[in-house]
């Protein structure tokens, strides 16, 4: 098993969000969890990326270590696992490149960053053409493109992506998530998918969640969640 | 007026502008940064100044001086400068670590009270433990343009929230910010005390007022910003004393010099209301929250 999170509890102040959550993911696996706006989805990557604390009797594993020993830089920089926040969240006063380079921080396998930010651009050649660009004045599918191939260069064990469909055009859409696909099965990256758009994330992944009010109340295999008549109801409009 | 009486007071207006500018840059730098401005930064320009005193009484006892000098004084010079700053860098650190870091989520308002408290601590400090070439200011530049650790430190002023995300860690970048900032005070603290051999434990509070002006003045966060400033502050206030004694000439006034800093603040004053985000500001902030 390559990430292991048992009864999950986090709070801001006095709002709980998460009331114990349990999920696991294997290596190479794609995940989703889907639930309506304020279920507690970004929450729940936030406390895998260590961005939010959580509270006691909270667990969590990667490969059998306690992530809860880890601070956030480590968790990507020395267990793999990045985080492709809502919104992007680039650095957008930085260049393509610059955004690419600074996600390499904490390597030390500087030959490989070459082969790695070439590959993000064979992924993306749109990247390549605008490399010179401050990324905040991209269009959204183009950082959203950025977003996912920075995660990339810091780290590929397990990406978190956070509503990765927002604000994008069926086209980018598509276009995303053929790389994201791509990146799976090249990379053997695992990723846990968070989104509301409940359809796209059903069909891409392989196993799903869905969470209500910080709680998970179902759990199972894609393809069987699609068909389930509670889940067709509640997400996927009848 | 004569032309060396001119003269002399352009270099004043230079070595003045020296060090508000040196001083301003180091504000300027971990308020683009860190969105932070470290009122402490004034006085890390005094105990620059005293580790300057220190270092270079330290190295001449060691090398000896005068016939006996082992080495030439440029390089002693040189040498005081460097263990300086490098000691001073750790003063930073510390002031980072114990003072600021435990406040990043707290109100901004805390953050500056700190900085004030800790600023009175050194004077206190060094009353209490002791009774009572300019720094090459492109490679700044280049070392935040170019660098990987300039890269983050400008990651840093645009979105801090993201910074761990990516692999980098903060309170690294955070504390490299602070000792390169208290580097350059140091620098500041060791030229002052090579052309005003006074040294005294409150000589940070005006200089560290006056180079948040510049820092203001030059705009919030723009580090060549701050460095122009400094040296236009220094030139309009060491250039008032000789204007006033133009114009009194000219129309037989009777202005006092000692209204130096008046005239000289109004001006700035008067340059903020129509820049109010200073000569090379932005008006915009990036910060939200994950
Ligand atoms: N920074 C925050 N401060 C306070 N409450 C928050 C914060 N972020 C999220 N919440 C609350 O936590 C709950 C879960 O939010 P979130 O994880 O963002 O849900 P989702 O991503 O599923 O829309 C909501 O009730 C939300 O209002
Ligand atoms: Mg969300």
């Amino acid at each position: 098993m390559l990430l292991n999170v048992e009864n999950l509890r986090v709070s801001y102040g006095k709002i709980k969000a998460l009331h114990g959550v349990s999920f696991n993911i294997d290596a190479g696996e794609i995940v989703t969890i889907i639930g309506a706006n304020g279920a507690g989805k970004s929450t729940t990557l936030r406390a895998v990326s260590r961005m939010v604390p959580v509270e006691s009797g909270s667990a969590m594993t990667c490969m059998g270590k306690d992530l809860l020993k880890f601070p956030p830089e480590k968790v990507v920089s020395e267990l793999g696992i990045t985080h492709v926040p809502e919104g992007r969240r680039l650095f957008g006063n930085l260049t393509v490149m610059e955004n690419l380079q600074l996600a390499t921080f904490a390597r030390k396998d500087l030959d490989n960053v070459k082969k790695d930010i070439r590959r993000v651009f064979q992924i993306f050649p749109r990247l390549e053409e605008r490399k010179s660009q401050a990324s905040g004045t991209m269009s959204g599918g183009e950082q959203q493109m950025l977003a996912v191939g920075r995660a990339f260069m810091s780290g590929r064990r397990l990406m978190l992506l956070d509503e990765p469909s927002m604000g994008l055009s069926p086209l980018l859409m598509m276009n995303v998530f053929q790389a994201l696909k791509e990146i799976n099965r090249q990379e053997g990256t695992a990723i846990l998918l968070v989104e509301q758009n409940a359809r796209l994330a059903l069909k891409f992944s392989q196993k799903g969640y869905v969470l209500e009010n910080g709680n998970l109340v179902l759990e199972g295999d894609s393809d069987t969640l699609i068909n389930d008549p509670q889940v067709k109801k509640a997400y996927l409009g009848g | 007026m004569t032309f060396t009486f001119l003269m002399q007071n352009l270099i004043n207006a230079l070595q003045w502008g020296s060090f508000y500018a040196l001083i301003a840059m180091g504000y300027s730098m971990v308020y683009s940064i860190l969105m932070l401005f470290n009122f402490a930064h004034g006085d890390i320009f005094m105990v620059g100044a005293y580790i300057g005193l220190g270092v270079s009484l330290g190295l001449l006892s060691l090398f000896g001086t005068g016939a006996a000098a082992i080495l030439p004084g440029w390089v002693l010079l040189v040498l005081t400068i460097l263990i300086s700053m490098f000691l001073t860098a750790f003063v930073g650190i510390i002031v980072e670590r114990v003072g600021y870091r435990p406040l990043r989520e707290a109100p901004r308002a805390s953050a500056a009270i700190t900085g004030l408290m800790i600023g009175i601590m050194l004077e206190t400090g060094n009353i209490l433990f002791l009774g009572g070439q300019r720094f090459k200011f492109p490679q700044l530049h280049q070392f935040i343009a170019h660098t990987k650790w300039g890269m983050a430190m400008r990651a840093m002023a645009y979105d801090y929230v993201v910074v761990p995300l990516v692999g980098v860690p903060m309170n690294t970048i955070a504390a490299m910010t602070f000792a390169i900032g208290s580097a350059l005070a140091a620098a500041a603290g060791i030229l002052f005390g090579l052309a005003y051999p006074v040294l005294d434990p409150y000589m940070g509070v005006s200089f560290g007022w006056k180079a948040f002006v510049a820092a203001i003045l030059g705009g919030r966060g723009s580090i060549m910003g701050a460095c122009l400033a400094g040296f236009m502050l220094g030139f309009i206030e060491i250039m008032t004393v000789p204007a006033i004694q133009i114009m009194n000439r000219l129309f037989s006034l009777n202005i006092g010099s000692n209204l130096r800093d008046l005239i000289a603040y109004s001006i700035v004053l008067v340059i903020l209301v129509f820049r109010p985000h200073g000569l090379f500001g932005q008006a915009y902030s990036s910060k939200l929250r994950l």
